[in-house]
């Protein structure tokens, strides 16, 4: 009999001293797997300096042209190619490529798409002279070169 | 014994994981870089129509600003060998700020200069007439096989030179007027302030066939 007694007399509450610890390792495990981009970049990207550096406002204008030699040498060439979402397209497929990104934006927006070409820096004129223009023809005239800040002296 | 061993609470001290949890988080905070949108903005021309010849714009030859840049990545400024970019954004302004023949509207610019810009007015004829538009023109031409990484440093220059102008005629350094949005209508004044009368003619020509692919 004292024997049951003895048992209902032990606390019933789990201890939460370690939720925050539980907490917190959650919140690592996160920060470290959580990649931000989405989209594999497939070229090499060793952006320019510059010292003339403007920012955009509206991120939202914005479409992302990457140009460079492939990372996987063995499938798509030494050749700069152009990476656009996350696949590798022709010159000529631009023009496509700039009306898809301009249906995304609405009606207003449509002629303030900014194009923002991430070259690396190994590129020659040549690529880079096609690109622009098939932008011209794809009407889509603003062009951001992206590059990164230098130090000046 | 064995008894009270196995009775006793099994607690990892964890005093200190608030200290671990922060050394992460500064690591992160210091280690992570946010891909910011910022880069040389250039603004292409309007397409051309195949059934139109491009409009002849006829400039005299004193208000084009040459610069050359080889397949070997050498620069001809002017009918000067250059090699190296340095003092590429001096001569831009002083080519821009020349005022050889400047008709009335262009001296009417010129009397609305800051004096640190009016004395760069050399007045020489064999240079640009006045910065307005029909004025001075800055041609940048590039080989096929010319670096990306060398065009950029130069377009880059050339910016500078206007930046440099537009900023110190209203009176911030360069890198504040570059801050500048256009936001607000303090700031949009002052960003049209700036560039009024003097607009940013960098004209690009197609790269010719040598050099590349």
């Amino acid at each position: 009999m004292s024997k049951f007694k003895k048992k209902t007399g032990t606390s019933e509450n789990i201890p939460t001293s370690a939720l925050p610890d539980i907490i917190f390792m959650l919140l690592f495990f996160f920060m470290v797997t959580t990649v931000l981009r989405e989209q594999e970049i497939l070229v090499e990207q060793k952006i320019p300096q510059a010292t003339q550096l403007q920012k955009l406002e509206k991120k939202s204008l914005i479409s992302y042209l990457y140009i460079g030699k492939p990372k996987n040498v063995a499938v798509y060439g030494t050749e700069p190619r152009i990476q656009a979402n996350d696949v590798l397209i022709n010159t000529s497929d631009i023009i496509l490529w700039v009306n898809q990104e301009k249906d995304q934006l609405s009606e207003v927006e449509r002629d303030q798409i900014t194009i923002s070409m991430k070259a690396d820096r190994d590129v020659k004129m040549g690529p880079i002279s096609d690109v622009q223009f098939e932008l011209r023809e794809a009407d889509a005239r603003k062009l951001l070169y992206a590059a990164v800040g230098k130090v000046q002296n | 014994m064995a008894r009270k061993k196995g009775r006793m609470a099994q607690e990892v001290n964890a005093g200190s994981m608030a200290d671990i949890a922060f050394l992460l988080l500064i690591f992160f905070l210091v280690t992570t870089t946010i891909a910011s949108d910022k880069g040389v903005l250039n603004f292409l021309p309007p397409k051309q129509d195949p059934n139109q010849p491009p409009p002849e714009i006829l400039l005299n030859e004193r208000n084009i600003f040459n610069i050359l840049v080889n397949a070997n990545d050498q620069l001809l400024v002017e009918g000067d060998y250059m090699d190296n970019t340095n003092t590429l954004a001096e001569e831009v302004k002083a080519f821009l700020l020349n005022f050889g023949a400047p008709d009335e509207e262009a001296v009417a610019l010129y009397n609305s200069l800051p004096a640190s810009l009016r004395e760069k007015a050399n007045r020489d004829p064999s240079s640009s007439d006045h910065p307005m538009s029909g004025g001075a023109v800055v041609s940048i031409k590039t080989n096929r096989g010319t670096s990306y990484e060398m065009y950029l440093e130069v377009l880059d220059q050339v910016k500078r030179a206007y930046f440099e102008i537009y900023a110190e005629r209203v009176g911030l350094t360069a890198d504040q007027y570059r801050a500048l949005t256009g936001r607000n209508p303090a700031e949009k004044e002052l960003q049209d302030r700036g560039k009024e009368g003097i607009p940013m003619a960098i004209s690009i020509a197609e790269p010719d066939k040598i050099g590349g692919n």
